[in-house]
């Protein structure tokens, strides 16, 4: 969240503690009902419908002002003229370490990339690290050294960081929170509440890869494949794409909950139906079979190297040549439209030539993913 | 992806539903048994591709549906205890029971885990003496040979930690049912593939014989169900009532022997209660009596949580083939895969998830 929801939040705190029990109640008292769960489950932290309703239910109601509101990846505010996007992320992927990379660089590539779809211009980052007594000091050097190396690869620095410890038991292993820092391009305004009937959906490469190469390592799980994890930092590509055409719409990032969940987002804050061309969306064949294997559908696994471009009709093919001319999009491939019909709702066209929805998750099979 | 894409051919699936279409002269009533047919069918659309030609209603083959409320019930209670650690199918954990469901127990420090296989749950205890391990065996013909065998394992491991909740159902004594129900309108079945890969095709047979009704054993690919339903509609086309085995690729006549002496040596057939469906006679498995040390109800007697199915949910009708999804009142509105009335909307393979998720573009809710 960015900081301004800090102050919005600290502000309502000071305000209600002067007032009387009954009147702190009523100035807590929410618009919506409170939830009807009492606890968290996992499925609150898949990105999916339960995730919705905790923003819905219960951190906008006490948080919300018109920027956090706007619920995409990345904060914009302007500071003296100059547009800066701030983002925070925390990531708890199990195991620590995978094929084609790590909890470290991870969280370098995660906020980055929250950045990137904003836009801007990754500056800076943070990282905070809660650690769970007993952690080998070796792992964390290796993830450390893997985030210097993520970090510079993407020209990007870490300028601030905090170091909590935990009991044995209350954490597993290591968690990290990054927050970023950019300045958004200039001209260049993207929002999920932009896709227009019409509008081409493009994805910048193939889909599943990481949550496939998470699960491969699972402890229950361990079947043998060749499938990396995707994660990486997208900004350039993004700077491609922007250069390319000013007629980008929305950009995002299909990570938790995958694509579906995604287009599900844009489709909601938009106002508009989505129909995909199951034939059309890049699906590796490794990653088919996983899923195939484990009674997973691709569209609801996660990515953390790929990004979602809705793009104005007349800019379509150009914004897919720019994808693809960049090492990291050579696979983009245009999915679908964006459609007047059936607002609300991806539908999707079967290999078969019938129709059929793309839902959000309702559930989460699938917790730490990232 | 090889063996699969072939079945997936959306060439020979058109033309195989243009050929149904021809050949059919009334919309014959046909009801796939399994849960994962009925994916299969929502997800490709195949009723779309079908136009009518047939009218499909979908049977009660999804196990995790028609486990019985008290036996979610039943493993909540174990799992709520400080000295078990419960082992399930993914699946389970959302099922509603009377009051709650495996994920909140779970939230409330309840120790559940999630397992792909027996094989695990038996490893898990093995690695855990000193926990009490269940494992919530659930499911048709085709989960009982793995279930069997993790108990024989346990035996031979001498395990004293290890016991199976078992809600075991099985598919022919529920098509006897639903053909003896006075409204039943089903005119032909496509039998369950999996299921009929352990026990063959003989029980069926009977169910033919006495019925004179077509049942076609299918497999679970678009191209596996639009073809077995062109060989029901030739069937009742031509008048014969034959059992025919469409997925020749997995299933033989007599099915898979070693599997078959593993459930018989482990479990007996019992009366069984179904959700949503009532108890229905010598429909259901449950662990002998040498087998009894392995037996969660009666280690834990677990027979006073009992519970009554909620009458709102018209989930019977469904399930029996009655009545589609979209009859309901309550479909898509007050009833939804993320807050559960009944129990055919909780799996994905149950006919109303599976009607929710995939085709709700196509009716006005």
């Amino acid at each position: 969240m960015p900081p301004t929801t800090n102050t919005a939040a600290t502000s309502l705190h000071s305000e209600t503690v002067s007032h009387d029990e009954s009147k702190d109640l009523a100035a807590f008292s929410c618009p919506v009902p409170l939830p009807a769960r009492e606890r968290i489950l996992l499925g609150h932290g898949s990105g999916g419908k339960l995730s919705a309703e905790l923003l819905k239910e219960v951190f906008l109601p006490a948080l919300g002002n018109p920027i956090l509101n706007r619920l995409d990846d990345q904060a914009i505010v302007s500071i003296d003229g100059a547009r800066l996007a701030i983002t925070t992320d925390s990531f708890v992927v199990k195991p620590l370490f995978f094929r084609g990379g790590d909890i470290g660089s991870l969280a370098v590539h995660g906020t980055i990339n929250d950045l990137a779809m904003g836009g801007a211009d990754p500056l800076w980052l943070s990282a905070a690290f809660i650690l769970e007594e007993g952690l080998p000091l070796d792992t964390l050097r290796r993830v450390v050294t893997s985030m210097h190396q993520a970090a510079a690869n993407a020209g990007v620095q870490i300028i601030t960081g905090d170091t909590k410890v935990v009991e044995k038991g209350s954490a597993d292993g290591l968690f990290i929170n990054t927050s970023g820092i950019g300045r958004v391009r200039e001209n260049v305004s993207l929002s999920a509440s932009q896709a227009r009937p019409g509008d081409a959906i493009l994805v910048s490469g193939y889909l599943g890869d990481h949550g496939i190469a998470i699960l491969a390592e699972r402890e229950g799980l361990q079947f043998e494949t060749q499938v990396n994890s995707d994660s990486a930092a997208l900004h350039t590509l993004v700077v491609r794409l922007l250069e390319a055409t000013p007629e980008v719409r929305c950009l995002r990032d299909p990570t938790r909950g995958g694509l579906s969940s995604t287009l599900n987002e844009i489709s909601a804050s938009s106002q508009v139906g989505m129909e995909l061309e199951e034939t059309a969306i890049p699906i590796r064949e490794e990653v088919r079979g996983a899923c195939e294997m484990l009674g997973l559908d691709p569209l609801y696994v996660a990515n953390e190297g790929k990004l979602v471009a809705i793009v104005a009709p007349s800019a379509a093919q150009a914004a897919l040549r720019a994808l693809q001319s960049h090492p990291t999009g050579k696979d983009a491939a245009m999915i679908g439209r964006v459609t007047r019909e059936h607002p609300r709702m991806v539908v999707m066209r079967t290999p078969l030539g019938t129709t059929r929805i793309v839902d959000m998750l309702a559930g989460d099979q699938l917790p730490r993913i990232c | 992806m090889k063996y699969l894409d072939e079945y997936r051919d959306a060439r020979i699936a058109r033309a195989l539903a243009a050929e149904i279409r021809r050949r059919s002269t009334r919309p014959w009533v046909l009801m796939e048994i399994c849960g994962g047919q009925t994916h299969t069918l929502m997800r490709y659309g195949i009723d779309e591709l079908l136009d009518d030609s047939v009218q499909l209603v979908h049977g009660p083959g999804c196990p995790v549906c028609v486990t019985p409320l008290e036996t979610i019930d039943r493993a909540i209670a174990l799992a709520r205890r400080a000295d078990v650690t419960l082992l399930s199918y993914g699946d389970m954990l959302r099922v509603p029971g009377s009051e709650t469901d495996l994920f909140h127990v779970k939230a409330e420090g309840g120790d559940i885990r999630v397992v792909y296989s027996p094989a695990d749950a038996v490893q898990f205890a093995r690695s855990r003496p000193g926990r009490k391990v269940v494992f919530f065996a659930i499911g048709f013909e085709t989960t009982a040979p793995a279930h069997a065998m993790a108990v024989l394992q346990a035996e031979r491991l001498d395990l004293t930690n290890f016991s199976l909740l078992v809600s075991h159902v099985l598919v022919p004594p529920a098509i006897r049912t639903l053909l003896r129900s006075p409204r039943n309108c089903v005119q032909g079945f496509i039998a369950p593939g999996h299921v009929c890969t352990v026990v063959g095709c003989r029980e069926y047979e009977d169910l033919v014989r006495e019925f004179r009704v077509p049942i076609v054993v299918g497999g679970f690919e678009p191209v596996d169900l639009l073809e077995a339903i062109r060989m029901l509609v030739i069937q009742l086309e031509e008048g014969r009532a034959e059992v025919e085995n469409q997925y020749v690729r997995s299933v033989q006549y007599e099915g898979n022997r070693p599997a078959q002496e593993a459930i018989a040596r482990v479990f007996e057939i019992s009366d069984r209660k179904w959700r949503g469906i009532g108890s229905i006679s010598v429909s259901g498995l449950r662990l002998r009596e040498e087998y009894a040390a392995f037996d969660a109800e009666r280690i834990f007697e677990l027979a006073d949580v009992c519970a009554e199915e909620p009458a709102e949910c018209i989930s019977a009708e469904v399930l029996l083939g009655h009545k589609k999804p979209t009859d309901c009142t309550a479909f898509g509105t007050r009833c939804t895969p993320d807050k559960p009335l009944g129990a055919p909307m909780v799996s994905s393979e149950g006919a109303c998830a599976a009607y929710y998720q995939y085709r709700r573009h196509l009716v006005t809710l």
